[in-house]
């Protein structure tokens, strides 16, 4: 799970990580009392939604006035913003984050995020601040300083030293930087989040660091035990039909092409698009019913792919080990006439059961159900399905 | 042989009484499974499935010689159940719990590093030493006795997998489901050092998919290590970047991770890398008749 900029900086000052002083709104009539609020003579009116590169698509404005902070919150307040993170079709503005000033000498990055190869969660530092931190790990990757932090142990001293050297800090930062690191570590284990970065992380005129950015992702698998952050997650940030299969227990995601399909097992979803793909179909999604697929989930499945106009057959690949596919074919039947399905589905059901099942589908009345034999069989079957021969 | 589980191995089942653990229990031990008891802290003293239920894993080894464990308790409870089952002297823990935070696993895998001990999982199937025992939640009908070994990522993809592998008229020595998470006990080269050793594994089988890593590290080691034919599949070809598939692990991120990364590695590394999922059975079949 995402969320977005200001909730991640109100997490940052539950924890001692220095953030400017700012507020979010989401009508842009209430910008003004905002920014008088902060303080100061300038302000930044920045974007909320769960993307980078707002700046250069326009969601990120200095502004140098009361007026110009209500002028460029009510440009700001439903743009839709096009970066390079959120896809050609972009991503609505709803709410505004207003930031006073700070007095900038130096921007660094700093950030966390788990290593999988090591294991471990790393912190890594570089001189190279307000840039994609992406393009510095490709060009010049000298530039970034990495520690790892073993959980076990926590964040030591040495973790700051050697990443506030490699960021060629005076003596006195040195001491400042460490508060930060320290603090920021804390937010990132004691909330169970799988990233924060800060881009940019300021070094100002006199000598303090202050987050300027702040991006934060948690580690769905730990919600359970942090109601706060749960409750900071933004529906309006993601895909309607993916929330939806998500209440249901069935992991989907949806694709560009016309072949639906409904698997029980991640691996095997996946398995099944790739053999869409090599017979020449195009996947339109990616759905998991899980291991426990019944005739409900069936159900709610066709309901989900069906959504989606483009689709034009869907394939229905069960591997059955503690599912039966006696009661899976049942529950396909069922849930073809109650949800009309009326692309045509081809049906490969294997493993306990699979013969039963079979003769299930062949004896039903429904005309749009073709049974597959195996995984081959049933790819090439969908795919010339959908292309209508 | 066969690694890891054998008709010998002692296994308990921690989640015993829970509605999971006496269903997989129960399956375990009809497909021959030697579970000598089970743990569910408060019911210690009763009798589940006609074995004895302990408090504790600590009396459970104790009382059994357990030697292998299967967890199967909720997601906030496993990685202690890990940690306890390492402190208590078990040698192989399989943990099929999925969900369980990340902190969690990286914080008990540590643990059982620096223990004598071979962690299996987290969200995985489990193992399966055909006709010997099965330590997971597999369908065990489809492992039919044969001579390959299989690694994988997935749960019901394994299944398929060893299926083709049994319809080409092969057969699996052990089948291991090593998991979907980010982090995860033991990994691909893990399981290779135990297959290149088993005397009846003649042929290994991976299946991995997107995220991370551990496939392309697989692949630098099976170029100096392993002399056995490999076949390996990976799922994920056609998934889209930054998008979580099902699995925790199964995310591409930024351009790291992909399916044709790791084919490529794979390729480079000698392994026998087949496209379609659909003809991995006859590629072995074909390494194994060269």
């Amino acid at each position: 799970m995402n969320i977005h900029e200001y909730q991640a900086k109100q997490i940052f000052a539950k924890y001692g990580v220095p953030i400017p002083k700012g507020k979010m709104i989401e009508k842009a009539e209430d910008a003004i009392d905002a920014a008088r609020e902060i303080g100061g003579n300038i302000w930044v009116v920045k974007a909320q939604i769960h993307a980078g590169g707002r700046g250069k698509g326009g969601g990120v404005k200095l502004a140098r006035s009361l007026d110009e902070v209500e002028k460029y919150a009510s440009e700001i307040v439903g743009m839709t913003l096009v970066t390079h993170q959120t896809g050609p079709a972009g991503k609505l503005a709803k709410k505004v984050y207003i930031e006073g000033g700070v007095d900038i000498k130096k921007e660094l990055y700093l950030g966390m995020v788990l290593d999988r190869a090591k294991e471990l969660p790393v912190m890594m530092a570089s001189t190279e601040g307000g840039v994609e931190i992406e393009k510095v790990a490709a060009e010049t990757p000298e530039r970034i300083i990495k520690v790892e932090i073993d959980p076990l142990t926590g964040f030591q001293g040495y973790h700051a030293r050697e990443l506030a050297f490699g960021l060629n800090l005076s003596k006195e930062q040195i001491k400042e930087f460490g508060k930060f690191a320290k603090a920021l570590y804390k937010v990132y284990t004691l909330n169970d989040a799988s990233l924060v970065e800060i881009n940019p992380l300021v070094l100002t005129a006199d000598d303090k660091f202050i987050a300027l950015d702040a991006k934060m992702g948690f580690d769905d698998n730990a919600l359970f035990r942090h109601k706060d952050i749960a409750e900071m997650r933004d529906l309006d940030e993601e895909d309607p039909a993916e929330i939806e299969a998500g209440n249901y227990g069935l992991s989907y995601v949806k694709l560009d092409g016309n072949v639906g399909c409904m698997v029980n097992g991640a691996g095997l979803a996946m398995s099944t698009m790739d053999i869409i793909k090599l017979e020449g179909g195009e996947p339109a999604n990616f759905l998991d019913v899980g291991g426990k697929a019944s005739a409900s989930t069936v159900a709610k499945g066709f309901e989900i792919i069906l959504k989606d106009p483009n689709v034009k057959a869907i394939l229905v690949n069960i591997f059955g080990g503690i599912v039966r596919c006696d009661r899976i074919a049942n529950g396909i039947l069922e849930a073809t006439e109650t949800t009309r399905v009326e692309v045509p589905i081809v049906v490969r059901l294997d493993g306990t059961n699979a013969k039963e099942a079979i003769e299930i589908i062949r004896k039903s009345s429904l005309t749009n159900i073709i049974s597959a034999t195996d995984l081959g069989d049933a790819a090439r079957k969908v795919v010339k399905a959908a292309k209508g021969v | 042989m066969s690694i890891l589980v054998n008709k010998s191995s002692r296994v308990i089942v921690q989640g015993f009484t829970g509605k999971e653990g006496t269903f997989h229990a129960e399956q375990c031990i009809a497909y021959g499974t030697n579970v000598v008891g089970g743990v569910t802290p408060g019911k210690g003293g009763q009798t589940h499935l006609g074995r004895p239920v302990f408090n504790t894993v600590k009396e459970a080894v104790k009382a059994t010689e357990a030697d292998t464990s299967l967890i199967l308790v909720p997601p906030a409870f496993a990685a202690d159940a890990v940690i306890e089952a390492a402190a208590s002297g078990i040698k192989v823990i399989v943990c099929i719990t999925e969900g369980i935070p990340t902190r969690d696993v990286i914080i008990a895998k540590k643990f059982t590093g620096n223990h004598d001990v071979t962690l299996i999982g987290p969200n995985c199937p489990g193992i399966i030493t055909a006709d010997e025992a099965k330590v997971g939640i597999m369908p065990g009908f489809v492992f039919k006795k044969g001579k390959v070994g299989l690694i994988s990522k997935s749960g019901t993809l394994t299944y398929e997998m060893a299926n083709q592998v049994v319809l080409a008229g092969l057969g699996i020595s052990t089948a291991i489901g090593i998991g979907g998470d980010p982090i995860i006990g033991s990994t691909i080269i893990d399981l290779l050092k135990l297959f290149e050793k088993d005397k009846k594994t003649e042929a290994i089988v991976i299946i991995g998919e997107i995220g991370g890593d551990m496939e392309i590290q697989a692949a630098e080691y099976i170029k100096e290590n392993i002399t056995k034919p490999v076949v390996a599949f990976i799922a994920g070809s056609t998934a889209p970047k930054g998008k979580r598939m099902g699995h925790a692990g199964a995310i591409i991120a930024g351009s790291k991770g992909t399916a044709q990364e790791k084919m490529d590695a794979l390729v480079k590394a000698g392994v026998t890398v087949v496209d379609s999922p659909a003809d991995v059975g006859i590629k072995v079949k074909k390494v194994l008749n060269k």
